[in-house]
């Protein structure tokens, strides 16, 4: 009866704020300049296949130049430019930031899947707020901790992933440019368009030449910029197998590296929870950005005495996510990046029928054309399944129980990674006791996922080390 | 978990009363106020606004609980509460008008054969200070009168010093004196401070026989709120998970725009379900709403705005 009283209409964020050339060229020494490799790829808007612009691979000889670009900068201008000229740049562009957020926004969610809700929302913000703060760090390095008269490294090689393409380029770019560093940076081979507007903004900002530089590739550009010997340090998020490779490449060089790498978060809810809230927050833990975040809390670890009575509002709450065009405002759940990330989604979820775990979706028809996946439940896991291991990276949540707080920080810590738990109790000394002993770089809090340029972020064991933002996150680019 | 546990009734003592709400699951007060921001940035547009708008009208209980209110001014109320936009036979009518006790004639003859309900304030609204039997005589006048809804305050004073036995047994007894008359009861959130405190006075309410739960009586700031409004919602889903019985919210108080209304809206949808969006189960205390829902709903289908002088006064 509801639907018919009171459906929602669709509400699209309009799509004429973007306008996209056909073609994009890597962005090299404060130019724009067609690549020397001749290939291309094309971004494709994954929740309709729709192709959107060309995007050119960055060759050996272009990344070349842009590492030469990187250094002419670091040497001329860039690293002898008092922190507060340095400083200026970035609120420069922050406030470029904010006032093509609209635009940003949009084309964050044609090149990637997720919703317009959280574009607008979280990455767009948060992006400004990356820059805005570091913009303040630059003056007052001195003050950092890190001795009287901190020194830049030099030229970063900056490797950044699909799932947050713009917010993860300011992470990397901001504090890289506040500590005087000059950068070259590949953006994912499946998002690269925020960052090209990037490059426009950078060219807005009037930023002297080659102190940003953008290469935009696959894999294989990638490793050609991060065996460079012309940078001196390397910073990648991504997934553990590639970092496992960066590791290796740089291993016995000069360069500095931090990796910030996959997770398999653990959410620990105890019997004197507010319930509704930690349904909310398990919610948000893993569906959010269709589970595409490396710090999802992708296993819900809950007190045995009460799993009864959460896990049907937890199905109860999912029912009501709102899965599709992710243009619309009122999409909660958007498209799967890419055919590849979807198919490793389907062999995960696969596997965890095939060991014995239950699934349970809800009831929501998924367009036809795109990748997309239904927020998926599976119960009755235990930790020897690969559903309980394996980073899935997609929006699947695997229920595990506990009975004892010593059980439950166990399980939490029985993983490879160690990137972010959460922990919901209503009671402090029990926080406090959890938060304590859960290897995790990120603890939240009774909340989940929240980022601020101000908290340093990173990992534990096989996700990853180095810090990014805060006071901590400054140690990876400063001698 | 203590949701489904049976409560004690309500000839419990104090302590049983405490060691039951203290039981109830927390709220925190971050993730709420988050999550019912959230809901507030749904994007109601076009023929969703249109049915929005329509069932606001419908949930709407038109107002005036002022010291100047008289049989003239209660008249004029009613006529808008049956027909809001004269010039627009099909604007649907309002749910009730919301008047003093001692008015409640006046309303009851003036909506004959309506179909609009009238509801009274009473038991010394709003600061609820009287005696247990002026509070009794005050709801049987109004019945007796012809009020079909009875809206009611809690002792907060009683709530917060924690003799909830009091609240208990005041609601029970209004409820006996309502008779056949709907119960709402106002918990006056505002005066509450802690959503903790909302969800006990919540279920406090439920327990002693309210038929609605009501956030304010529009005297005190802040009045409804969306956080506070998400608890009590979220208190009547789980009674109706638990008991299968359903128990009707209303937001009243500083809802003045057809935006906040339809956010309002909104968050019955995703919290309650959409079994809640009917006047049965929901309501809008509210006076100068209703014109701007009225101007709203005009703008839908003329394509332009009609200025105030347009829509009538109450």
């Amino acid at each position: 009866m509801s639907d018919e009283i009171f459906e929602y209409a669709p509400a699209p964020e309009s799509r004429s704020v973007v306008s996209l050339r056909p073609s994009y060229q890597p962005y090299i020494g404060g130019e724009l300049v067609p690549a020397t490799s001749g290939e291309s790829l094309t971004s494709v808007n994954p929740a309709d296949e729709e192709p959107l612009a060309e995007v050119a691979v960055s060759g050996e000889e272009d990344v070349d130049r842009a590492v030469a670009a990187a250094r002419r900068a670091f040497d001329t201008t860039w690293s002898a430019m008092p922190g507060a000229e340095r400083g200026k740049y970035l609120f420069r562009i922050a406030r470029i930031l904010q006032e093509r957020a609209r635009e940003l926004a949009v084309l964050e969610t044609l090149d990637n899947g997720k919703p317009i809700r959280e574009t607008r929302d979280l990455d767009l913000p948060l992006a400004a707020a990356h820059f805005f703060y570091h913009a303040g760090w630059a003056d007052k390095l001195p003050h950092a901790g890190l001795g009287p008269d901190p020194r830049p490294i030099g030229v970063a090689a900056q490797v950044i992933p699909w799932n947050f393409p713009l917010l993860m380029l300011a992470w990397k770019v901001a504090p890289a440019l506040a500590t005087g560093n000059t950068v070259v940076l590949k953006p994912a081979e499946t998002t690269p368009l925020t960052a090209m507007v990037f490059a426009e903004i950078c060219q807005e900002a009037e930023l002297p030449p080659g102190v940003v530089n953008i290469v935009p590739g696959a894999g294989p550009t990638g490793h050609t910029l991060v065996s460079h010997a012309g940078v001196d340090k390397v910073a990648f998020t991504g997934s553990t197998e590639v970092g496992r490779q960066i590791a290796a490449t740089v291993a016995g060089t000069h360069k500095r590296l931090t990796l910030e790498l996959g997770g398999k978060g653990a959410n620990i809810v105890y019997d004197d929870a507010a319930i509704d809230q930690a349904v909310e927050g398990v919610v948000a833990g893993v569906f959010r950005n269709q589970g595409h975040v490396c710090c999802a809390g992708s296993r819900l670890l809950v007190q045995e005495s009460v799993a009864e009575e959460f896990l049907p509002r937890l199905r109860e709450r999912i029912e009501r996510l709102r899965l599709g065009d992710p243009l619309d405002k009122n999409t909660d759940v958007g498209a799967i990046n890419s055919a590849a990330q979807l198919g490793r989604i389907r062999d995960l979820a696969a596997t965890g029928t095939a060991e014995g775990a239950e699934a349970w979706s809800p009831a929501c028809e998924l367009p036809e054309r795109g990748h997309w996946f239904p927020p998926t439940v599976f119960t009755g896991v235990s930790q020897a399944h690969r559903i309980a291991r394996e980073e899935i990276f997609g929006p699947v949540l695997s229920v595990l129980t506990f009975r004892t707080p010593d059980e439950a920080v166990a399980k939490a810590n029985n993983t490879p990674y160690g990137l972010s738990a959460g922990v919901w109790t209503e009671k402090g000394a029990r926080m406090l006791w959890t938060a304590e002993r859960l290897r995790a770089g990120v603890v939240w809090s009774n909340t989940f996922n929240k980022l601020d340029p101000a908290s340093p972020f990173g990992g534990y064991k096989e996700s990853g080390y180095g810090r990014e933002g805060g006071r901590h996150g400054l140690e990876a680019y400063l001698g | 978990m203590p949701d489904t546990a049976s409560p004690p009734g309500p000839a419990a003592s104090n302590a049983s009363l405490r060691a039951y709400l203290r039981g109830l699951p927390g709220v925190d007060e971050v993730g709420a106020r988050e999550r019912a921001g959230e809901l507030a940035a749904r994007s109601i547009k076009s023929a969703a606004k249109g049915r929005a708008i329509d069932l606001a009208i419908r949930m709407v209980d038109l107002t005036t609980l002022e010291g100047a209110d008289s049989p003239g001014k209660v008249r004029a109320m009613s006529a808008k509460a049956a027909h809001p936009d004269p010039a627009d036979p099909s604007a649907p009518a309002a749910a009730a008008v919301c008047v003093y006790p001692d008015l409640v004639s006046v309303a009851v003859a003036a909506l004959r054969g309506t179909g609009v309900g009238t509801a009274s304030v009473a038991t010394a609204f709003p600061a609820g200070r009287a005696p247990l039997e002026a509070k009794l005589a005050e709801t049987r006048h109004a019945v007796a009168s012809g009020a079909t809804e009875i809206d009611m305050v809690i002792d907060r004073g009683a709530f917060l010093s924690g003799d909830y036995r009091k609240v208990v047994e005041e609601i029970a007894a209004v409820k006996e004196a309502s008779g056949s008359a709907h119960l709402k009861v106002i918990l006056e959130t505002g005066e509450l401070g802690t959503l903790d405190n909302v969800r006990r006075a919540c279920w406090l309410a439920i327990r002693a026989g309210a038929d609605f739960v009501k956030t304010s009586t529009g005297k005190v700031a802040p009045a409804a709120t969306l956080p506070g409004t998400l608890v009590m919602l979220e208190a009547v889903r789980d009674h109706h998970a638990n008991t299968g019985a359903r128990v009707g919210v209303k937001a009243a108080g500083g809802i003045r725009g057809t935006k906040d209304a339809v956010r309002y809206l909104v968050l019955v949808n995703e919290v309650a379900g959409a079994a809640w969006l009917t006047p049965d189960l929901f309501r809008i205390g509210a006076s100068s709403l209703l014109n701007d829902l009225l101007m709203q709903r005009t703008r839908l289908a003329s394509g332009t705005y009609p200025g105030p002088d347009y829509f009538t006064l109450d």
